[in-house]
């Protein structure tokens, strides 16, 4: 089987992990920023964050034999934090024209704060003046429900935005509608304890058609399991899909929503 | 799927979730004390298993969420707690999570 890890923050994962997922058919992986667990000083914390996700990791990568993609933006988690928001912000376009880069992301709520909508705001409007994809982090736990909508309300007033070029991501079945009803893609992420199971996650896709939809692992520093997409897979074929379906679902979606970027191109393309 | 295969698949692996959550209410009555907003939340939530209505678990993650619909004042602390504490009212952060470092996912 073949895979397309599309959300997967590998700076926080070892090098046997990418060994892993090329042995289980991964042929690409796509890195959003992220928070590290801390949170960072400076502006130019952040610059050698994007210099380590632009130059670092996909040369790690390709000692895999995998292509590394990722995502700019400054986390929700740090939002609060307006001034040093602004200053991150603007050094991103810095950035933008690197090979690897495919848009802005993981942008997002936290905590559904007025700042971190206000900095969520200020990054749609910078990845529809330099015409960028967008991945959008939904909140955890009990704030993901009214995140969502916010989110969902805040890109919809954005007539700059197609939606068919933003993925909402960490869907779970109170919030997946929002995002499919309203034309966005929906990413489901694949998580050991929060967010969803390879089983829920095969219910969602029986319920909702595969239709723009996308699995993740979203392994990071976390619980979490960088095999979880082909483990999914599995989930598929004990319940009779085809092998024709876990393609589309787990390569040919990605691949779809992805190769909106010119830059995203396969190993064998 | 038949019913039949669905429960040949997945009968024994929710029975043992099933007695998890049956353990779990167990050890927190032992503990003694009194229930806190996430207790009576997990509460009401288990209604919704007995439900006949075909999206359970939609219900459940929706009867766990805050329902309203503006953003915060502030973010408070980093960490979502599972239910939702009412009103404005957020969870204080215990002494182990003040500070800049947080364990909570990304």
């Amino acid at each position: 089987m073949r895979f397309i890890e599309p959300h997967a923050h590998m700076v926080s994962r070892t090098t046997d992990d990418y060994l892993a997922l090329a042995t289980a058919g991964c042929e690409a992986v796509c890195e959003p920023a992220f928070w590290a667990g801390f949170d960072r000083g400076s502006a130019e914390g952040f610059r050698d964050y994007f210099c380590q996700l632009t130059e670092h990791e996909p040369r790690r990568a390709a000692k895999f034999g995998l292509p590394h993609f990722a995502w700019l933006c400054f986390n929700p988690k740090e939002s609060e934090d307006l001034k040093l928001a602004g200053e991150v912000i603007a050094l991103i376009p810095e950035f933008l024209d690197r090979p690897n880069v495919l848009g802005i992301g993981e942008i997002g709520l936290n905590r559904n704060s007025r700042n971190e909508l206000k900095v969520f705001e200020q990054q749609v409007d910078l990845a529809a003046r330099c015409r960028q994809l967008i991945l959008v982090h939904t909140p955890h736990l009990e704030d993901k429900l009214k995140g969502t909508r916010l989110i969902v309300d805040a890109i919809k007033s954005d007539r700059r935005i197609n939606p068919a070029r933003v993925i909402i991501d960490h869907v779970e079945e109170h919030t997946i509608e929002l995002a499919l009803d309203a034309g966005f893609w929906a990413g489901i992420t694949l998580y050991p304890e929060s967010k969803c199971t390879a089983a829920r996650a095969i219910d969602m896709m029986e319920i909702y058609g595969m239709e723009r939809l996308w699995l993740n692992s979203a392994c990071d520093w976390g619980v979490s399991v960088p095999l979880a997409v082909p483990r999914a897979a599995l989930e598929m074929r004990r319940r009779g899909h085809s092998a024709a379906a876990v393609d589309r679902l787990l390569h040919g979606n990605p691949l779809q929503f992805l190769g909106q970027s010119l830059k995203f191109k396969l190993t064998q393309d | 799927m038949t019913r039949q295969e669905v429960l040949d698949l997945y009968f024994v692996e929710a029975r043992a979730k099933l007695v998890d959550v049956a353990a779990f209410l167990d050890r927190a009555q032992r503990a003694g004390g009194v229930d806190d907003f996430r207790l009576k939340a997990f509460r009401a939530a288990l209604g919704h298993l007995r439900s006949g209505q075909p999206d359970r678990a939609r219900r459940v993650l929706a009867g766990l969420s805050d329902p309203t619909t503006q953003p915060s004042k502030s973010a408070g602390s980093k960490s979502a707690c599972g239910a939702w504490a009412g009103k404005a009212t957020r969870i204080p952060p215990s002494p182990k999570r003040r500070g800049t470092r947080q364990e909570t996912k990304a």
